[in-house]
């Protein structure tokens, strides 16, 4: 294997043992969320993308509705589409492979695959990295759901207070610039205002639609 | 009805994954929706820090919950990993909740 390559491996492991760890909380989150440990796995199969999984579980453990958590995770989820089209001409990929590709388009696999000069590189980062997250994932996620199941009160561990720092946890490598941040507290600041005052659930779909007709609206388009 | 929720956000989740690879790039490529895209996970995880931390069904409340999350900003500042963000918030819940 050449240099190249076994370099993409060794990051394509380190990113899937951090995202194993990662997992873990996910899995104690999610079954003290009121999640068996058969939904959580599934999840993690299925869904396959970390804030999204994330919002699902933390708007159902918050006592909110399912739909709720389904339109939420729906919207974070959004985003994958956008790093589809910059992965779409580099992977060169059709029928059955792209069915398998879509559900490898994530964050880390996209920033593994677009960080290389050369095309056959790009593909390889993107499958290394795409089947060690994959593995590491959905094995963090099938223990720590064991292990918060064989718990009798996962409260006592506090993990019923996990989910904001997850969430914050998530937001904090987006807020390197002074709009993103605005937008954060301005969005903080809209949800708990409008709390009391509107339907449970309607909340969060409510700052979605502010800040897309922020983005859509806003003057000065050729920021990017 | 759980499990509806959950395979239905599942496949959105997967849909919109393979819309990206699929469909024509001009379609996302409008500058407003490429600039508006990265936005939503921003203002929507602002929105769920701020409301699962400070709030219980309608009602707006300061708990152990607040100093968890304090707790998981220093946490992220001191660059942590994730699973020590998360660990060090629990661990100040459950301690708050000893006293």
């Amino acid at each position: 294997m050449s240099p190249a390559r076994s370099g993409i491996v060794r990051d394509a492991l380190g990113i899937g043992i951090a995202s194993g760890a990662y997992a873990l909380s996910f899995g104690a989150i999610s079954t003290t969320a009121g999640l068996s440990v058969l939904q959580t796995c599934a999840l993690s199969l299925l869904m396959f993308t970390g804030a999204s999984q994330f919002a699902m579980v933390g708007v159902i453990g918050a006592g909110g509705s399912v739909w709720a958590g389904a339109a939420t995770a729906a919207l974070l989820g959004a985003r994958n589409a956008l790093y589809g089209v910059r992965l779409s001409s580099l992977l060169g990929v059709r029928g059955l492979r792209r069915a398998a590709a879509a559900q490898f388009v994530i964050d880390e696999t996209t920033a593994m695959a677009i960080a290389r000069d050369e095309v056959m590189d790009s593909r390889f980062a993107f499958w290394a990295t795409g089947f060690a997250l994959f593995a590491l994932w959905n094995l963090g996620t099938l223990v720590g759901a064991l292990a918060t199941h064989a718990l009798s009160n996962p409260r006592v561990l506090g993990l019923d207070a996990a989910p904001p720092a997850a969430f914050l946890a998530l937001l904090a490598p987006r807020l390197r610039a002074r709009e993103p941040f605005a937008i954060a507290i301005a969005a903080a600041v809209v949800a708990l205002v409008a709390l009391p005052f509107v339907p449970a659930g309607i909340t969060l779909l409510m700052v979605a639609i502010l800040v897309g007709l922020y983005g859509v609206l806003r003057p000065g388009g050729e920021s990017h | 009805m759980l499990w509806a929720g959950l395979l239905t956000a599942s496949a959105a989740c997967y849909l919109l994954k393979l819309a990206g690879l699929s469909l024509p790039a001009r379609l996302l490529q409008d500058a407003r929706v490429q600039r508006t895209i990265p936005l939503v996970p921003i203002a929507l995880l602002a929105a769920l820090v701020a409301t699962q931390t400070f709030s219980t069904g309608h009602h707006l409340v300061l708990d152990v919950r607040a100093a968890a999350l304090g707790v998981a900003a220093i946490a992220v500042l001191l660059r942590a990993p994730f699973l020590v963000v998360v660990a060090s918030a629990a661990a100040t819940a459950a301690l708050l909740r000893l006293l």
